[in-house]
């Protein structure tokens, strides 16, 4: 470790920066402890998890492409299903919002790197190797996980495949892995802030991945304790959910879903974060009411503790419980109704224009707002015994995590890709992307409203002819969805390798201190920390 | 905020690859090793992988401790590091209670509404139907189903060994708390005398922990398998147990690097740390203690 000391010795001191840049090769990846790389390392892992998840819902849609069994066996479908909601929530969701954190954060508060730079890597390696794990399984004999992303008991005890086990302990490295990023996240919010920087200046992206984290290390322990139930069940003959010796598969969803549901905001609190830093920019106005979005995201973190049984209304709870959880499921209206007319009257008489980071904001907050009238809808407890297990579910959480989530991804991306490659986008091809992403992706899922009301199960292969056009018009847009995203992988190729160079501040209305490094950001920023006023 | 000047970024380190290595081998591992179990296959490979793997996971702890420490020891860390470990041990600590959390919520929702509905009674009474007669009570010594999970012919006594163990956790914390103030004020004799003591109150709780299961499991039919009853009470004091294990673990390393002459009056957050976790595990055992054996 005299290599670590004596770096030190070198530069560690007041006032100077360090002067090395990145080692060289493949190690430097492996080894190291800068919070860029590691961002970057996130961001290309989340987007090749995105492929492979995304390629599963192409089996997915290929399948339902017309009624009947055509292309893959249900024993297969029933993976894909699985794997798919899997990798997208656990590998490209998430990881992204860590590498943007990674990235962003540090930057954004005026710290010199992440709180714990090395425990910082540990976290991001783990990732490949749970979904290593994960993903082989799916070539072992009896096949990979086929028993939902919700894995309920006793499906995913009793009825397992052998593959289970790998399944239980990949759940485990990932969630270790986040749990240890939540903490560098929080750490190096509380402690490393610059001098001046308070909490109420904080970028909201750096208050959005703040409750984030505190979200992340109260419910991960507890997925941690719903998968180690199973394992006991499956390997050491307890009946937790086994109502034969006294327990109670309920039991599994309560507790799965107590993690779950605070999971869903997890997946999408930072996409607000960027979106209220993207929308002022590209309105050229300060973001509307941004003490009431500070208590507006801590509201909705507050609420996602108690509202986890509305995922459970057909599975019998009393009318107690089914009254509880409705009520306080539609109060989550309020604290994001506050954010999107906070984010529309940000824009209104704002001087916008439209490049694609605005694009993918204004986007989402329109189709976002939709997925979140859908979910209204089925808070509602006696219509939801309609909705309940069909496409109508499926068109509602797609709604709120592609156009959601992803398009903030996205948006984020294209905001802050001048700052890390020292390049700009090329716009009218991330226009393009854009504009076949949101045609291809309402395409896919707005008519899985229809076909879910009027009662196509998910989950299944095969469904009634009269549900045959609006599924072939869902995967003709999930084709193009799909597609599109290649163009995405080529725009920031393209970026990376060359362009118009970008200035220190490329957007004329961006706030905040990641503007005042220079574009690209060099390899380490702030070891002085700036003065904030 | 001026201690930003000495902000320590550390070099680049091999010790996060190894440890991703080292818990990767020791998840597949123990996953082969349990699928082969159950699967009944004469030869496994599991139990090898797992000790594989182990075995690179003690290498990355030592190592990776070795260097903090070494690096705290020269100096390197400014007070705002000092608070990065603070933070970071403390949400670490809520991260622990909140996996606790899950299986005490399991406990109360079987005592509260599964475990009812199942004997008959309230909204969802109509469970019953599924083992009709099935009389549910707490603790649980009639299994809906005995030939799947047999029921226990007894329970635990509070009274006895758990009440032993009640005072001696409770005993550590305070033994522990000693030691701290010894510290502080720098008397290394006594720092010495009240860590030592406190790791071995940790292991006599944990031979007399060992004795009660035998006495479970041999005696009282209480196992893994007795229904849900069994499954919670050695869930939880399971994983508390293992708990305990680590944090007498953690504090003999403390000991030791006591003995080392590490840690002064005002620098010494591993010792905290250790300290921290040890209270931690005699509070989730209070929690047990009233919750798992009296009530």
């Amino acid at each position: 470790m005299s290599a670590v000391i004596d770096s030190h010795k070198e530069h560690g001191h007041a006032g100077h920066d360090h002067h090395h840049g990145p080692a060289k090769g493949l190690m430097r990846w492996v080894l190291t402890t800068n919070h860029k790389d590691i961002g970057s390392m996130y961001l290309w892992f989340s987007f090749a998890m995105f492929l492979l998840g995304g390629s599963m819902a192409m089996v997915i849609r290929a399948e339902l492409f017309q009624p009947g069994l055509q292309i893959v066996e249900p024993a297969f479908f029933n993976q894909m299903t699985t794997m798919h909601g899997l990798i997208m929530v656990f590998g490209a969701v998430m990881p992204a919002f860590v590498g943007l954190a990674n990235w962003m954060i540090p930057l954004m508060v005026g710290a010199p790197d992440m709180a714990l730079p090395r425990m910082n890597n540990f976290s991001f390696w783990l990732l490949p190797a749970a979904f290593g794990l994960l993903v082989s399984t799916l070539f072992t004999e009896g096949g990979g996980p086929n028993f939902g992303w919700t894995f309920y008991a006793p499906l995913s005890t009793t009825y397992a495949p052998e593959s289970v086990t790998f399944f239980i302990f990949a759940i485990h490295l990932m969630g270790i892995s986040s749990i240890m990023g939540a903490i560098n996240v929080i750490a190096t919010i509380l402690n490393l802030r610059a001098p001046g920087m308070t909490l109420m200046k904080m970028p909201l992206f750096v208050w959005t991945w703040l409750i984030t984290a505190f979200l992340l290390i109260a419910v991960m322990p507890v997925l941690a304790g719903v998968v180690t139930m199973m394992l006991m069940d499956i390997h050491f003959g307890t009946s937790f959910f086994s109502a034969a010796g006294g327990g109670d598969p309920v039991l599994f969803q309560h507790v799965f879903w107590f993690f779950g549901h605070p999971e869903v905001y997890i997946m999408i609190l930072p996409a607000f974060g960027a979106v209220s830093s993207i929308i002022p920019a590209f309105a050229r106005k300060p973001l509307f009411g941004y003490t009431s979005m500070v208590y507006a995201t801590a509201s909705i973190a507050f609420l996602s503790f108690i509202v986890w049984a509305h995922h459970m209304f057909t599975v019998g709870i009393p009318l107690t419980g089914e009254l509880f959880f409705m009520y306080a499921t539609m109060l989550i209206a309020v604290p994001t109704g506050v954010k999107v007319f906070n984010w529309a009257s940000t824009m209104w008489q704002g001087s916008m224009t439209f490049e694609a980071p605005m694009l993918f904001s204004v986007a989402f907050v329109i189709l976002f707002t939709i997925g979140g009238f859908s979910g209204l809808m089925l808070a509602i407890a006696p219509a939801d015994f309609q909705y309940h297990d069909t496409y109508f579910v499926v068109a509602h959480f797609h709604y709120v995590l592609v156009p959601g989530a992803i398009f903030g991804i996205f948006a984020s991306a294209y905001y802050w890709l001048p700052k890390w490659t020292g390049h700009m986008y090329d716009e009218t091809l991330a226009k393009l992307h854009f504009w076949m992403s949101f045609i291809g992706m309402n395409l896919a899922f707005f008519p899985m409203h229809f076909v879910g009301l009027a009662g196509m199960p998910r989950r299944i292969p095969d469904y009634n002819l009269q549900f045959a056009d609006f599924n072939m018009i869902s995967s003709v847009g999930a084709f193009t969805f799909g597609a599109t995203q290649f163009l995405f992988l080529f725009i920031v190729i393209k970026c990376i390798r060359g362009g118009k160079p970008a200035p220190a501040k490329p957007w004329d209305g961006a706030e905040g201190l990641e503007w005042t490094v220079p574009s690209p950001a060099p390899y380490h920023t702030f070891s002085t920390p700036p003065e904030v006023k | 905020m001026s201690s930003h000047e000495n902000y320590y970024v550390p070099a680049q380190s091999k010790w996060p690859i190894v440890a991703t290595i080292g818990m990767l081998t020791t998840v597949y591992g123990v996953a082969t090793w349990f699928n082969d179990l159950k699967a009944e296959r004469a030869e496994s490979n599991g139990p090898l992988i797992f000790f594989i793997g182990g075995l690179i996971l003690a290498y990355m702890l030592f190592g990776w401790f070795g260097a903090v420490i070494k690096e705290s020891r020269s100096g390197l860390y400014s007070p705002q590091m000092d608070r990065s470990f603070r933070w970071g041990m403390s949400w670490f600590i809520f991260s622990e209670v909140m996996f606790f959390a899950a299986f005490f919520g399991a406990l109360f929702y079987i005592r509260m509404w599964a475990g009812p509905w199942l004997g008959g009674e309230g909204d969802k009474g109509v469970a019953n139907m599924l083992w009709p007669g099935f009389e549910y009570s707490w603790p649980l010594l009639n299994n809906p189903d005995p030939k799947l999970f047999p029921a226990p012919s007894g329970v635990i006594s509070a009274w006895g060994l758990p009440l032993i163990n009640t005072i001696l956790l409770v005993t550590s914390s305070f033994t522990v708390t000693f030691a701290h103030h010894a510290l502080k004020k720098n008397n290394r004799k006594p720092l010495k005398i009240w860590l030592a003591l406190t790791v071995l109150l940790g292991i006599a709780f944990l031979i007399l922990q060992v004795e009660e299961y035998v006495h479970a499991y041999n005696e009282l039919g209480l196992t893994l398998g007795s229904g849900i009853y069994g499954a919670t009470f050695f869930m939880l004091t399971g994983f508390h147990g293992a708990h305990v294990t680590l944090g007498a673990l953690i504090l003999t390393v403390m000991l030791v690097r006591v003995w080392r002459g590490h840690f002064d009056a005002d620098q010494h957050f591993g010792f905290e740390a250790a300290s921290w976790y040890w209270h931690f595990v005699d509070v989730v055992w209070i929690g047990l203690f009233v919750f798992v054996y009296v009530l």
